[in-house]
C-alpha cells in the first residue's frame, strides 16, 4: 500500500516541522523570536515570548530548555542552537513594552477566580482571564508572589529584580492579592462564593530520608528546598563549613551553590547513582563543578554520627548499577568498605512531593492511590466542576514552562467552564502559511547557513561569583554573540512548500539539497520507501512529506528530518514548485489571539 | 544564480566510498546556470558516477570548451586538473594533455554548439585518433548562451519557443561516432539518473574514446510544447536499449533482468559491464547493426539511450602511436631533454 499524500493543510504537520516550538510545552513560536532578534527587534522578539511563556526573563535563566535537544542543529551540527540563552537577550535589550501589554476592562464580568498560590501556574491563568474582565485573586502564604520561582531559585541564577518585574507585571494588571495567608481548608475557600478555583500550590513538599541519627542530628539536617527558602527569604544566612548535599538533582545543585556562598567551604555534593543516571541537567551540572564543588557519584547514604550529641559525619556505603536485559537499572551495594564524610551540616535535596492536607477529602475533589488528585489531563478540571488543578500540584514536579502551559490550558477550560460551553471543545491554534518570497533567490529571511559552533555564555568571574548570594553567575549574551548566535537558527519555520503540479521533475532540488533529503522515487509503504531514499530515512521521529503522483507516476518524498530550510531548492526550482513559506502556529489561550506582525 | 553558498552541512548518515569520501567531497562551487538547467542535473550524475568508482578527483582533468555546457566543468570535482579551452578546440587541449600524461582520466565536457558545429572537425578527429577520454556532450539542441537559436544537433520537427520553423536536419552525434570509429557509444537523458551515471562509470573504466551524448533539456529556451528536447518530449519518446551493470575486476553478477538477453563485455582493466538488453535486435558490439538500429529509430520519432556500441578490442591512441606509457613529468629531465648532441643526430638524420 502507497502512502498517502500529506496533508500540509493540517497545522500539526508543519508545527511538528519546528521542532523546538513542538517540544517546547508552551509551544512559544522560537525561530520567529531569534528572526526578531537577529534583526535587532528585542522588544518584538520579548513579547512574542511573553504572549506564548509569560516569563522570558526567569525562563531565559532558568528553563530546563526541552526545546534544546530538540533543536534539529543537534542532528547536522554537534550544538543546539542556544534558544534559553537567546530569551534573556530578547528580554535584556527590550524596550519599554508597557503600551503593549493587554488593556484590561473596566468593566467586569462578574466572574471571581480564586487562585491557590502564586507561582507561574497561577500567574498564567490570572495572565490569560484578566483581559477577558474576569476579576482574580491570588492567596499565597509567602510575602510575594513567585512561588518556587522565589523560592527555589537561588539569586545568583535569578535575580531578584528580573522575578519581581515579571511576577509584578501580571499582578499589575489588576489581580487582588492575599499574600501571608495560607489556606488551610479548601471547604472554606469554596465558602467564600468563588465562581472557579484554580489550585496551583505547587509541590512544596521536600522529602526527607529516615535513617540512624537523623532525629538526633536535626538540627544540622536541612530538607533543601526550606533551604533555599528560608536564604531566599534572609532567615538563614549562613551555614557551617563542612557541607554535604544529598541528592543529584537540579535543587542538590542550587543548595550547594548556596551553601558556597554562605559559609561552606567544603561542600560536597553526594548521589546514590552514576553520574550519567543524575537528574540534574547537563549545564547545572557543569556550573556546579565550575564552582569548585565535588560530585560523588554511587555514594548512598546509611547513618548520621554525631559527635557529643552533635552531627559530625555522613557514612555512606559505596553503590554501583547493574543493568538487567530490558535496561532496568537496580542499586547494589559494592561492599567496599563505608566511606565517612565530615561535616557540620546535611542538605536533603532528594525530591519533592505533593501534599494536599488542606484539601477535605468529601468535597468531591477525588485523590489517587498516592495522594494526587484526579486531573483531567485535556482541561485540567479535578472531578468537582470549578475546580482546577495545574502546575506542579497536578502531577508533581515539572518544570517553569510546562507550568505555564498548564495555566493556559487552565484559563481555557475555566473560561470555558464559566461561559457553561464544554471543556473538550478547545480552540484552533492560530496559524498562518505566507510565501517569504521577495525576488529571484531573495527571501524574507535569512537563508544562509552559519557554520559557527555554539556560542559560550560569559560568566562572572568565580571569586567575584562566589563572593555573594545576589550576583548573578551567567552575564547573558552581549549584542555582538548574541547576533551571531541568533544567526545560528535554521529557521525550521520557513517551510519547503511543494506543489505537485508545476513540477517537471528536471531533479534540480534533488542535486543541490546539500543533506540529501529530496527524493523522486515510485511510491510504497512508508517502511519500504524509507529505506530507498537517497539516504535512507531512519529516524522515524520525523515525518515523510510525499506528494501526488507526478507526470512521471512518481512522487516527491522529503525526508524532513535534517532539513537546513536553506531554501536552495526554491531557489534551484525552474517553475516555483518548490517555495519558502512562513509558518506560524500561535496556540489560542483564553484570552482573545493577539495575532503578532510577522515579519514586517 | 544562487547568492548563498552551498552549506558544508552535510547528511550524517551519508554513505562512504571506498576511500572514505561522500559524494559531497566530489562537488564543484554552486552552478551559475538557470534554475533547473539539465546541464546541472549532468554535473549532479558526474559526481555520482567519480563517487561510485572510487575514485581520486586529483586522478581526473576536465576539459571543456565555450557555452554553457563547458561551464559545468567549475561544478563537479573541485580537486581535479581542469582546462576550459577555446570553443571547440577542447579535444585538441585534451589531445594534447593525453599525450603528455596518460595516468590522469580526463572528462570532456562539450555542448551540441561546441561540439557538433563550431567543433566538429576536432570531433571528428579526436574520435579518428581513439583519444582515451570520457566526451560528454550536454545537448539541448539550442545555443542558449545566445538566447535560444537553433543548434544543428535540432531535429527537422522541432520548432523554436516563438513557433518558428527549423529548416535543417539534425546531426546525430552518436551515429557519426560509430561511423568514425569510436569505440565506446551511449546516449543519455539528464532526467533519468538511473540509466545516466552507470553509463558515465563505465565510460569511466573504457580505455578509448566514450562518447555519451546527453539530452539536457534547456530550461529557458528548449523546453516547450514544440521541442524535442524538453523533459516531456524525451520522457515520451525514450526507448531505453538495455541497462548497464558494471562489476569491477569479475566479481560475480547476481543481477536478474525481466526480458531481453544479455550482453557480457569485458573492459581492459578486467572489469565487466553487463548490458540488459531490452526486447531489440541488434548487436551493441557490432557497429554494422548499430548504424541501421539509430537510423530506425531516428525515423520512428524515438530516441534511442543507453549503451549503444561498444568495442572492447579497440586500441587507444597510445597503443596506436607507441608514445610514452610513463607520463611525461615522471620521467627526469636527462630523458626528456637529452642535449645538444642528440638534437645534432636528430637534426643530421634529416639532412
Amino acid at each position: 500500500m502507497s502512502m498517502e499524500a500529506t496533508d500540509v493543510t493540517d497545522p500539526e504537520y508543519f508545527h511538528k516541522v519546528v521542532d523546538c516550538q513542538w517540544a517546547c510545552p508552551a509551544h512559544t513560536p522560537v525561530p520567529e523570536y531569534i528572526r526578531l532578534i537577529a534583526q535587532r527587534r528585542y522588544t518584538d522578539a520579548f513579547m512574542i515570548n511573553w504572549e506564548s511563556n509569560v516569563f522570558p526573563g526567569i525562563l531565559g535563566r532558568t528553563c530546563d530548555r526541552p526545546c534544546e535537544p530538540a533543536c534539529r542543529r543537534t542532528r547536522v551540527e554537534d550544538k543546539p542552537v542556544a534558544i534559553c540563552r537567546l530569551k534573556r537577550v530578547a528580554s535584556d535589550y527590550r524596550g519599554d513594552i508597557s503600551d503593549r501589554l493587554p488593556k484590561i476592562p473596566t468593566h467586569k464580568n462578574g466572574r471571581h477566580i480564586a487562585l491557590v498560590g502564586a507561582g507561574p501556574a497561577s500567574l498564567t491563568v490570572v495572565r490569560d482571564l484578566l483581559p477577558l474582565g474576569y476579576e482574580c485573586t491570588i492567596i499565597e502564604k509567602a510575602p510575594k508572589g513567585g512561588g518556587l520561582m522565589c523560592t527555589n531559585i537561588p539569586e545568583f541564577r535569578l535575580p531578584v529584580k528580573v522575578l519581581d518585574e515579571e511576577v509584578n507585571r501580571v499582578l499589575d494588571l489588576g489581580a487582588y492579592s492575599r499574600f501571608n495567608e495560607e489556606i488551610t481548608s479548601l471547604a472554606d475557600l469554596l465558602n467564600e462564593d468563588f465562581d472557579a478555583v484554580f489550585i496551583g500550590s505547587g509541590a512544596p513538599r521536600g522529602k526527607d530520608l529516615s535513617l540512624p541519627g537523623r532525629s538526633e542530628a536535626s538540627a544540622n539536617i536541612h530538607i533543601g528546598t526550606d533551604f533555599l527558602g528560608s536564604v531566599a527569604f534572609g532567615h538563614t544566612e549562613e551555614i557551617g563549613r563542612r557541607v554535604v548535599v544529598i541528592g543529584g538533582g537540579n535543587t542538590a545543585m542550587d543548595c550547594c551553590r548556596t551553601a558556597r556562598r554562605i559559609g561552606g567551604k567544603n561542600v560536597f555534593v553526594t548521589v546514590r547513582s552514576p553520574r550519567s543516571d543524575m537528574k540534574a541537567s547537563e549545564w547545572e551540572i557543569d556550573d556546579t563543578e565550575r564552582e569548585g564543588i565535588p560530585i560523588l557519584d554511587n555514594h548512598n547514604p546509611v547513618e548520621f554520627v554525631l559527635t557529643d550529641g552533635k552531627l559530625s559525619a555522613v557514612v555512606f556505603e559505596k553503590m554501583q548499577a547493574e543493568y538487567d536485559a530490558s535496561g532496568k537499572r537496580t542499586l547494589k551495594p559494592t561492599g567496599e568498605p563505608p566511606v565517612v564524610i565530615e561535616c557540620d551540616d546535611v542538605l536533603m535535596a532528594i525530591g519533592q512531593e505533593n501534599s494536599f492536607p488542606w484539601i477535605e477529602r468529601d468535597l468531591g475533589v477525588d485523590f489517587d492511590d498516592h495522594g494526587m488528585p484526579v486531573v483531567d489531563s485535556q482541561t485540567f478540571q479535578s472531578t468537582r466542576p470549578g475546580v482546577f488543578f495545574g502546575g506542579d500540584a497536578a502531577w508533581g514536579p515539572e518544570n517553569i514552562i510546562w507550568a505555564v502551559a498548564h495555566g493556559h490550558q487552565a484559563a481555557i477550560s475555566i473560561d470555558l467552564h464559566l461561559r457553561d460551553e464544554d471543556l473538550r471543545k478547545r480552540p484552533s491554534p492560530l496559524t498562518n502559511l505566507v510565501s517569504t518570497k521577495m525576488g529571484i533567490h531573495e527571501w524574507a529571511y535569512d537563508n544562509e547557513i552559519s557554520n559557527d559552533k555554539r556560542y559560550v555564555v560569559p560568566h562572572t568571574a568565580l571569586d567575584d561569583a562566589l563572593a555573594s548570594l545576589s550576583v548573578e553567575v551567567e552575564l547573558g549574551y552581549d549584542e555582538r554573540l548574541a547576533l551571531a548566535e541568533a544567526k545560528r537558527c535554521l529557521n525550521c519555520d520557513i517551510q519547503t512548500v511543494f506543489e505537485g503540479p508545476r513540477c517537471i521533475e528536471c531533479d534540480a532540488c534533488t542535486d543541490i539539497c546539500p543533506v540529501d533529503c529530496i527524493n523522486f522515487t515510485a511510491n510504497s509503504e512508508e517502511t519500504d520507501l524509507r529505506s530507498r531514499l537517497r539516504v535512507p530515512a531512519e529516524n522515524l521521529e520525523q515525518a515523510l512529506y510525499v506528494s501526488d503522483a507526478l507526470k512521471t507516476g512518481r512522487v516527491m518524498v522529503k525526508d524532513e528530518d535534517v532539513c537546513l530550510h536553506c531554501g536552495l531548492c526554491a531557489e534551484r526550482c525552474p517553475t516555483g514548485a518548490w517555495d519558502m513559506q512562513q509558518f506560524f502556529y500561535q496556540e489560542t489561550g483564553a484570552q482573545k489571539p493577539q495575532v503578532h506582525a510577522i515579519a514586517e | 544564480m544562487t547568492h548563498i553558498a552551498k552549506p558544508k552541512f552535510h547528511h550524517p548518515s551519508l554513505p562512504k566510498n571506498k576511500l572514505g569520501l561522500t559524494h559531497r567531497d566530489y562537488e564543484g562551487v554552486v552552478s551559475t546556470l538557470c534554475a533547473g538547467c539539465g546541464h546541472d542535473s549532468v554535473s549532479a550524475a558526474i559526481i555520482d558516477a567519480c563517487f561510485r568508482s572510487d575514485i581520486e578527483a586529483h586522478r581526473i582533468a576536465k576539459v571543456s570548451g565555450i557555452g554553457c555546457s563547458s561551464k559545468t566543468t567549475n561544478y563537479f570535482l573541485r580537486q581535479a586538473h581542469g582546462f576550459n579551452s577555446v570553443h571547440g578546440r577542447m579535444p585538441s587541449v585534451a589531445t594534447g594533455a593525453n599525450l603528455a600524461n596518460n595516468s590522469l582520466t580526463y572528462i570532456g565536457v562539450s555542448g551540441d554548439g561546441d561540439t557538433a558545429s563550431i567543433g566538429l572537425g576536432q570531433f571528428c578527429h579526436a574520435i579518428r585518433r581513439r583519444l582515451n577520454m570520457v566526451y560528454i556532450v550536454e545537448n539541448n539542441g539550442t545555443y542558449g548562451l545566445t538566447k535560444g537559436q537553433f543548434s544543428a544537433t535540432n531535429d527537422r520537427n522541432s520548432k523554436g519557443r516563438t513557433g518558428k520553423e527549423n529548416p535543417y536536419p539534425a546531426i546525430d552525434l552518436c551515429s557519426l561516432a560509430v561511423q568514425l570509429g569510436a569505440g565506446f557509444v551511449g546516449r543519455g537523458f539528464s532526467g533519468d539518473k538511473e540509466q545516466l551515471v552507470p553509463l558515465i562509470q563505465a565510460a569511466l573504466k573504457y580505455r578509448g574514446f566514450a562518447l555519451i551524448d546527453v539530452i539536457s533539456p534547456c530550461v529557458t529556451f528548449n523546453n516547450h510544447a514544440a521541442s524535442t528536447k524538453s523533459f516531456d518530449y524525451v520522457r515520451d519518446h525514450n526507448d531505453v536499449m538495455d541497462r548497464l551493470d558494471i562489476v569491477p575486476h569479475r566479481e560475480e553478477i547476481t543481477a536478474e533482468y525481466e526480458e531481453g538477453s544479455t550482453v557480457d563485455v569485458t573492459l581492459h582493466d578486467g572489469s565487466q559491464v553487463t548490458l540488459s538488453k531490452i526486447a531489440k535486435d541488434y548487436d551493441p558490439t557490432d557497429a554494422e547493426s548499430v548504424l541501421p538500429m539509430l537510423h530506425a529509430e531516428r525515423n520512428g520519432g524515438a530516441i534511442a539511450t543507453g549503451l549503444l556500441y561498444i568495442d572492447p578490442e579497440e586500441q587507444d591512441l597510445h597503443e596506436l602511436m607507441h608514445t610514452s606509457v610513463t607520463p611525461l613529468n615522471s620521467h627526469t629531465h636527462d630523458l626528456l631533454c637529452p642535449g645538444n648532441e642528440t638534437l645534432a643526430g636528430i637534426n643530421a638524420a634529416h639532412r
